[in-house]
């Protein structure tokens, strides 16, 4: 670790004076070198919050950081302070001169965090001011992350800032063909897909949410077969049917999700449900109470889970989401609560 | 392949009188809503329409209206029951990290 005082020169027009300065993250606003390779800690990091873990705290000091070894006609891409962000940006620009402006988005995602605001033109504003980025550059151009726009005005930013925000692409994998190209993007690079990997991707997160729900929920359960004497053992096997139900909703749904015929989450979800229950009613038969059941409690179950999905996806509008929770909220709900009535009066019947 | 939500319900809307044809709203918008037609943006794929807001953010002259807001359900269930706003509580957020 180096002398944190060492810095770019003088702090008044940027000359070419090209000290490198240690990669440490500190909270100044003197530029901070940025690596452009990602570290084992950064990779493991990076899938843990994936699947929900440390994510309040996966941040990194916003500010001005330097890749390469930049000056004053080197781009600047702005992206927010969520690690996972800048990480995904930084691992892209091996080899280039560039300056990366992170904004506080208090952690959060460019695109989440724009359709919050806290990705907006006021917080760019600050964020120049804060960092100097007059002084470093003598263009007056920022290259914004495409997701970033539903926070951002460009006209805004020019009329408050005096610099011109340029739309980059989608993925920051394009960056470079991008800047290569002129900055001339292709429909391509200004498409949001969602295919299964990306679908893959953000099921874990609301895996761990479901599971810490559906522990209390087994844990009731429990108590209402403990005060009817059931073993564990029948306990847990008791529990699969729910749990299939769950990660039909949650993993096989989203992974599906394109060839499930209904347009609609809730009935994407309750079909699969149906077959769920379905195949392990018939394999484990026990009466067609029971059967009845779990053909009312399970699908309703894979349907609230799916329409819960509508919430990571890339392309559901609110508005088809309202219209999803008008036509289906009671009809599962009824459905779920009738189901537990069939198999609550069945054993005790 | 194109993934589609319901049909006809996105509340995209562009004022034809408005619009100047600058073309912004295409560069933004993640899903090739818009197409440029006799110098003005015109919606070629309603449904494709998730409702972000970018076209509406960056349209210099307003030409464009869309509701855009929180889309998680769990939030819009929770709204509806206790009466409030929805808020999503997320964190970092579900959709592809930027």
């Amino acid at each position: 670790m180096r002398d944190e005082n060492r810095s770019w020169g003088s702090s008044g027009c940027g000359g070419r004076q090209e000290q490198e300065f240690d990669g440490v993250l500190t909270l100044s606003d003197k530029p901070v070198a940025a690596d452009t390779r990602l570290s084992a800690a950064d990779r493991l990091g990076g899938c843990m919050v994936r699947w929900g873990f440390g994510r309040e705290r996966y941040r990194v000091a916003p500010g001005l950081y330097a890749v390469g070894k930049p000056d004053d006609r080197s781009v600047v891409l702005v992206t927010a302070n969520y690690k996972l962000s800048f990480d995904l940006l930084r691992k892209e620009l091996g080899g280039l001169d560039a300056w990366i402006l992170v904004l506080d988005t208090h952690g959060i995602n460019v695109w989440c965090a724009a359709g919050k605001g806290t990705f907006g033109a006021a917080e760019l504003a600050r964020r120049i001011r804060l960092s100097g980025l007059r002084d470093r550059v003598s263009h007056r151009k920022l290259i914004l992350p495409q997701l970033s726009a539903p926070g951002v005005a460009a006209h805004k930013v020019k009329s408050e800032t005096g610099f011109n925000v340029i739309y980059g692409p989608v993925r920051s994998r394009d960056i470079r063909p991008f800047l290569a190209n002129g900055m001339k993007a292709s429909a391509e690079m200004r498409s949001v897909t969602f295919n299964l990997r990306e679908r893959l991707a953000v099921v874990p997160t609301e895996l761990v949410e479901a599971l810490k729900y559906s522990l209390i929920l087994f844990a009731l359960l429990a108590l209402w077969d403990a005060v009817r004497g059931l073993s564990l053992r029948g306990l847990m096997a008791g529990g699969v049917p729910y749990l299939g139900a769950l990660l039909t909703g949650t993993v096989a749904a989203p992974a599906f999700l394109p060839w499930i015929p209904p347009r609609s989450f809730a009935l994407k979800g309750w079909l699969l449900g149906i077959a769920w229950a379905l195949g392990i009613g018939l394999a484990h038969y026990d009466g067609p109470a029971r059967l009845a059941g779990d053909l009312l409690l399970l699908p309703a179950i894979s349907a609230f889970m799916a329409l819960n999905f509508t919430g990571n996806t890339t392309f559901t509008s609110q508005s088809g989401v309202n219209r999803e929770i008008r036509m289906f909220a009671r009809p599962m709900a009824a459905s779920g609560i009738l189901g537990i009535l069939v198999l609550m009066g069945r054993s005790i019947l | 392949m194109p993934m589609k939500y319901l049909r006809n319900v996105a509340s995209l809307r562009i004022d034809a009188g408005k619009c100047i044809g600058c073309d912004i709203c295409m560069s933004v918008c993640p899903h090739n809503v818009f197409e440029l037609r006799a110098s003005k943006a015109v919606i070629r794929d309603l449904d494709a329409c998730m409702e972000c807001g970018a076209c509406r953010e960056n349209c210099p002259v307003g030409a464009v209206e869309v509701q855009a807001g929180v889309g998680c359900a769990n939030a819009i269930i929770r709204g509806m029951i206790t009466g409030k706003v929805p808020q999503c509580g997320c964190e970092s957020g579900p959709k592809p990290c930027g």
